[in-house]
């Protein structure tokens, strides 16, 4: 969870590993701190994401303006690519070393704002509120976010994701 | 309502996740039933959650756990948590 919280921000592995070290133990020292009130894991993500602020700021410099003040992009298209012959993904698909690969990438490129949402609610399965708690945003911002994240992805995505297997209704759905 | 797919586009993230009120996801649930772009749309959408949240995708790097440990060990030794160590100990 530390790890690919961090990651997210820095996008570089040996700051990640280096990073969630860090945060780790400012975490095991800080236990006092923690209240009870707040669940433990969006405790632990935000000294992960402050850790990963921290170096993104270090890396790229005092001058440059902080990460905390970008905004949504105005302009974009976030628009799903249609798919014509698309149907549920066969488990085979899901073993595919490729697909997880095009994804791995898909992510990684997205704009920084968007995969740091997408990494805590749908790789760390943090809910709305957690998320927008962990990284200081409303939770109305969070949604947009991650629904652009989401499309974006099925985009990129989907010339990876055509099959020709059954469809299988209610496959899927998160809790909210 | 009657909502054409840009509609649907728009609220397929909040569909997927159970957060729409009821009136707007049976209206989703009406159109999908009729359109094979927007089901298509949402289930690749669906599919890509569910790649992501399977361990295999987004792996932690070799020896990450031990490597942890390892500074674990070396930086935190004896301490109880949330105390700090005096520098004359570290």
């Amino acid at each position: 969870m530390v790890y690919l919280t961090v990651y997210s921000i820095v996008k570089n592995e040996a700051d990640a590993e280096d990073g969630a070290q860090e945060a780790v133990i400012n975490a095991y020292r800080h236990l006092s701190s923690f209240r009870a009130e707040a669940k433990f894991s969006t405790w632990l993500t935000t000294i992960a994401i402050n850790e990963g602020r921290k170096r993104l700021r270090k890396a790229k410099g005092a001058a440059e303006s902080s990460i905390e003040e970008e905004v949504e992009e105005k302009e974009g298209d976030y628009t799903p690519a249609p798919l014509r012959d698309w149907r549920e993904i066969p488990l085979e698909a899901l073993e595919r070393k490729e697909l997880r690969e095009a994804l791995r990438n898909a992510v990684a490129d997205l704009p920084d704002i968007y995969r740091q949402v997408f990494t805590l609610r749908d790789l760390e399965e943090l809910n709305i509120e957690e998320t927008a708690e962990a990284l200081g945003l409303n939770p109305g911002v969070v949604k947009v976010r991650l629904h652009r994240a989401r499309i974006l992805l099925q985009k990129q995505l989907a010339p990876f994701l055509k099959t020709a297997a059954r469809v299988r209704k209610g496959f899927f759905r998160r809790a909210p | 309502m009657r909502l054409d797919c840009k509609h649907v586009w728009e609220y397929i993230s909040e569909y997927i996740d159970g957060s729409l009120d009821t009136r707007v996801r049976e209206d989703i649930e009406r159109h999908l039933e009729n359109c094979e772009i927007c089901s298509a749309i949402l289930d690749s959408t669906r599919n890509i959650l569910i790649l992501t949240a399977d361990d295999r995708t987004f792996e932690l790097p070799l020896g990450y756990s031990e490597r942890l440990h390892a500074r674990l060990k070396k930086e935190i030794g004896e301490t109880q948590p949330g105390e700090r160590k005096r520098p004359d100990e570290s």
